[in-house]
This record gives C-alpha cells, sequence and structure tokens, in this order.
C-alpha cells in the first residue's frame, strides 16, 4: 500500500490544479469540466454508468479468455512444430500491420452490432501480446535443461508440461499484463463504430451533445475497468510464481544508491 | 575396508600409446559400460575418433583431457542425448529387462543412464525435494512414494534438513548434491558425472570429492567422470583416461589405484607415490599440447 501513495499523490496535485485552473479561468463546463463536476456526474448517473459498463466488461472478458485461450493454443502450436511455426508464425505478425481499427466497420458488416463484433475486435487486440510473450517465454527454455530432462527418460510431452510451460510463466504474465490494459482499448473501439450500449457508445452519443461531464465520467469509469484487470492479472501473477526465485525484473531503482 | 579388492577392472581393446595395466584376473562377465569404436563428427569437423572404453561393475573411471577435447560430447553420446556416428554403445537394460541390453538408437539409452552435468540445472519453481523427485515423476512414480525415497537419500546426502527449501537458498555444493540426488535416484547402474564440482571453489570441492568416494562406496554402479583437473583423475578414479583433442581421442590409460588406496586421507595428494602419478599424467598432457 505505501508503494501506491507517491502516485496518488501525483494525481491529487494534478487533480487540484485542473480544478484551480478550470475556476481561476471560468472555463465552461461544456469545454472542460472541473474534477468535482466530474464526480458529481459520477454520482448522479451511476445507474447508467454501471449498466454500460457491464456490457463493456462483459465484452473485454469474453474477449480476453478467448485471446487468452487462443493464445496458449496457438503458441504450443508453433513451438511444438515447425510446420505449425512456418505456417502460422509469419501471418500472426503480418496481421498486426492491419491497423485493427479499420477492421471494426467490417466486422460490424459481417457479425452485426451485437456483443460479438466488440468481443472479435478485443480478441484482435489481445491475442498478439499473449501469443508473442508465451511464443518467447516457451522459447527461453534451457537447452541444457531439455537434455537434463531427455536423460532422464522425459518424453517431449512432459518436457513441455514439466520444463517449457513453468518455463514460460513469467513471460506469459507480462504478456497477459498488456492484453488487460489493451483489452478496454479493443472494447470501446468496437463500440465507437457499432453498437448500441457499452461505455464507449455512450461516449460517442454523449459528445456531439455537449455532456461533457458524462464522457469524463465514462472515461473514469473504463480506466478502473482497465485498472481493476490489470490488479487480476497481477494477483493470479504473484500466485503463480509464488515459488520463483526474485528476478531481475524487481530490480528497481538504480539511480538511488 | 578396502573398497577397490573385487572391483572388475574390465580394459577395453588394444591402443596404441596407451599403458594400460593388465586386467584384473576377477574381471567377471561383461562390462557395464562398454564403448567400442565410437566416432562423432559435426558437419564436416571430426569431434571425437575411435573412441573405445568399457567400466565394469563398481569400477570409476576418469577420463582426462583439455577443455574443448570432447569429453562431453562423449557423455552426451553414452546417455543418448546424441547419437554417434560411428561404433556402438551398451549399457545395462534396465532393471526389470533381464535380457535384452540396451544399445542401438539414442531412444534407447535416453533414461537409463544417470547423468550429473557441471551445471546443476535444478528447477528453480520447484523445492529440493521436488527437484530430486524428478526423474522418479517423469517415469510416473507416485509422488508421495518418491518423496520418500528422496527423503531415505536425503539423510547420506547431508539435504534431510532443506528438502523444503527452494534452490536459490541453497549452497553451491548443496546444489550439486540435490543435483546428483536426482541423477542417482532412478537407480540406474551407468552414472556419468561431467567434472561435477568444477563450478565450485577448492574446499568445497575437496569436501564434496571425499563425500562423493563415500557415497558411491556403496553402490555397484560404473562411474565414469570427466574432468580436466589432474589431482580429481588420481583422488577419485580407479583408472584415467587420458585424451587429446582435434580430434577427440583417448591416447593413455593408468591404472591409479595401486598405490592409492588411502584416497579419503585428505594427505595422499602429497605422498611421493600421488605426486609421481601427477607428473606422468601432466607429461601426457602436455605432450599432447606439445604435438598441436
Amino acid at each position: 500500500m505505501r508503494n501506491w501513495l507517491p502516485a496518488v499523490g501525483t494525481a491529487v496535485v494534478l487533480l487540484v490544479a485542473w480544478e484551480v485552473i478550470v475556476r481561476a479561468f471560468e472555463v465552461q463546463t461544456w469545454l472542460l469540466p472541473a474534477p468535482t463536476v466530474i464526480l458529481a456526474e459520477l454520482f448522479d448517473s451511476f445507474g447508467l454508468l454501471v449498466r454500460h459498463a457491464g456490457t463493456t466488461l462483459t465484452e473485454i472478458l469474453l474477449g480476453f479468455l478467448i485471446s487468452v485461450s487462443l493464445g496458449i493454443v496457438l503458441a504450443s502450436g508453433i513451438v511444438w512444430s515447425r510446420a505449425v511455426e512456418r505456417s502460422v508464425y509469419p501471418i500472426i505478425i503480418a496481421s498486426q500491420t492491419i491497423p485493427i481499427f479499420t477492421l471494426a466497420p467490417l466486422l460490424i458488416i459481417w457479425v452485426g452490432t451485437d456483443i460479438m463484433s466488440k468481443v472479435i475486435v478485443v480478441v484482435l487486440f489481445t491475442f498478439f501480446p499473449i501469443v508473442i510473450s508465451l511464443v518467447t517465454g516457451l522459447r527461453s527454455v534451457d537447452r541444457e535443461m531439455v537434455d537434463m530432462f531427455r536423460t532422464l527418460g522425459a518424453s517431449p510431452f512432459q518436457t513441455f508440461r514439466k520444463l517449457m510451460v513453468p518455463t514460460a510463466l513469467p513471460n506469459f504474465f507480462a504478456g497477459m499484463k498488456v492484453a488487460a490494459v489493451v483489452s478496454v482499448i479493443g472494447a470501446v473501439i468496437g463500440e465507437w463504430v457499432g453498437a448500441s450500449a457499452g461505455l464507449g457508445w455512450l461516449m460517442k452519443l454523449s459528445g456531439p451533445q455537449f455532456q461533457t461531464a458524462r464522457v469524463f465520467a465514462a472515461i473514469v469509469v473504463l480506466s478502473v475497468l482497465a485498472m481493476a484487470l490489470f490488479a487480476a492479472v497481477v494477483l493470479l501473477e504473484k500466485w503463480s510464481l509464488r515459488n520463483y526465485p526474485a528476478t531481475a525484473s524487481q530490480v528497481s531503482g538504480l539511480g538511488e544508491s | 575396508m578396502d573398497a577397490i579388492s573385487g572391483r572388475a577392472g574390465v580394459v577395453a581393446g588394444e591402443r596404441s600409446g596407451g599403458s594400460g595395466p593388465p586386467d584384473s584376473p576377477g574381471a567377471e562377465g561383461a562390462p557395464f559400460l562398454a564403448v567400442s569404436g565410437v566416432g562423432f563428427h559435426y558437419e564436416s569437423m571430426v569431434v571425437l575418433e575411435d573412441i573405445n572404453l568399457s567400466v565394469g561393475r563398481g569400477e570409476f573411471v576418469a577420463l582426462l583431457g583439455p577443455s574443448g577435447c570432447g569429453k562431453s560430447t562423449l557423455l552426451n553420446l553414452i546417455s543418448g542425448v546424441l547419437a554417434p556416428s560411428t561404433g556402438q554403445i551398451t549399457v545395462p537394460a534396465p532393471a526389470g529387462a533381464h535380457n535384452s541390453q540396451g544399445r542401438g538408437g539414442r531412444a534407447g539409452r535416453l533414461g537409463h543412464v544417470s547423468y550429473m552435468q557441471q551445471k546443476d540445472l535444478l528447477l528453480p519453481w520447484r523445492t529440493v525435494s521436488e527437484n530430486g523427485r524428478l526423474g522418479l515423476e517423469l517415469r510416473g512414480v507416485g509422488a508421495a512414494e518418491s518423496d520418500a525415497e528422496v527423503a531415505h537419500l536425503a539423510e547420506s546426502f547431508g539435504l534431510a534438513d532443506v528438502l523444503g527449501s527452494m534452490p536459490w537458498q541453497l549452497s553451491g555444493g548443496m546444489r550439486q548434491r540435490v543435483a546428483l540426488l536426482r541423477a542417482l535416484l532412478p537407480d540406474n547402474p551407468v552414472l556419468l558425472l561431467d567434472e561435477p564440482f568444477g563450478a565450485l571453489d577448492a574446499i568445497t570441492r575437496s569436501g564434496l570429492q571425499q563425500w562423493l568416494l563415500n557415497v558411491l562406496d556403496r553402490s555397484a554402479k560404473a562411474v565414469l567422470l570427466v574432468t580436466h583437473d589432474v589431482e580429481e583423475a588420481i583422488l577419485l578414479g580407479d583408472r584415467v583416461l587420458v585424451m587429446a583433442p582435434e580430434p577427440g581421442r583417448i591416447v593413455a590409460e593408468l591404472d591409479v589405484r595401486l598405490d592409492l588406496r588411502d584416497r579419503r586421507n585428505p594427505e595422499t595428494s602429497t605422498t611421493p607415490a600421488f605426486v609421481a602419478m601427477k607428473k606422468r599424467l601432466l607429461g601426457l598432457l602436455n605432450r599432447q599440447g606439445a604435438d598441436l
């Protein structure tokens, strides 16, 4: 909890500065609402926000789960077989050169405006970091370790399950953390292009009506969702890696001697 | 109690330049480990050429040579990790299968030869006990049964108090003992040691060498140790095979047990017989160096 205090301090300073500037220069609410106005809007429209947040969260969680499953299957296949690697891996990488934003309208045409089109956008955003991190993790296994397993009579599947998967876990969680954050972006983009519910849709609707405070309130809820998702992944990571030794990634504050 | 008597010192076929001792009169049956005419080349490079050696039951053979002479490659061939380009390697069939000799393809020997490397290669996410039981676990032995076997062996390995610890909490010497325990638990007749104490400091190494002799004294395994340390070869080996590089081959064989029965005495390495043997081996090694 102590580690969070400096960040909270920074946020409070910025919010106070925002409030002071808005009041001092008498900025119109439709242009830039003060933090206190946004807070009031959060309370006033709480039911509305929660309802739409529920839709968005459903899209995110479904997309995230599909991505993790798809990522595990693809990464395992890529590492297991050279044929799969050669036929699939370049396509996966090439697919990320297509701006996903431009695919969203096509998905609306093909799948419709219901929840599935948004779930697919979330998957398109999140499976890439998961696959790449998992492939990297599975490949980071030491050749000598693999040979040691073989001398103990391990089958390829035993080596995969008892050596490669545990070796890949830290990388896998790094990819999941990135995916958790971008999944929110994916859901909002999907809703922006075509939807009838969700926080992205609410923002798109409120903007042209100059309900700027509501747009900000939706942004606040979205970032709370993203942070909660991120925290959930971190908790799962801490539990899964509880027996792992401290790594270089936990070294920080190098500049403070 | 003389640990050496009764051991079957089986010497491989004739070898030019070798000064091999006569066969022990009591040599009985086939050697546990037999390597005949084994060569290995990687692309166009000849790594090993015409390697012949055998290790009998209860015998401890040291393979001495400079870095890069292919010692570790030879162990990888024997363990089955690599397949020889030419020649044949024979190890006893695993316990339970009495008739057929485990020979032929590399898959045939994998899992039937205990192999301990210079690096401990412990899994950092497993406790000492979980690391130790890995070989049994891969054979399908249940956790409770294999944990009991680990605990049983841990007593003489000085690991009884750290079974629940993680590898990073242990000293280098302790980690090597865990690695040896892991290699020994599947109870294969052949044990390969690749510079097992090479990464340790001199005092720890000396202690572990004595301890290793005690542990292995109670087993009837064929042990092949690879080292570039002349003293370690004399201290631990019944016989020393000297290797030369480019291509890796065995150039000499010395019986080092006759005058050195008291190898558990820490003073042994200063006795005239030991020093003479060391000089002789160093001479053999240097001669090979000068030939290059």
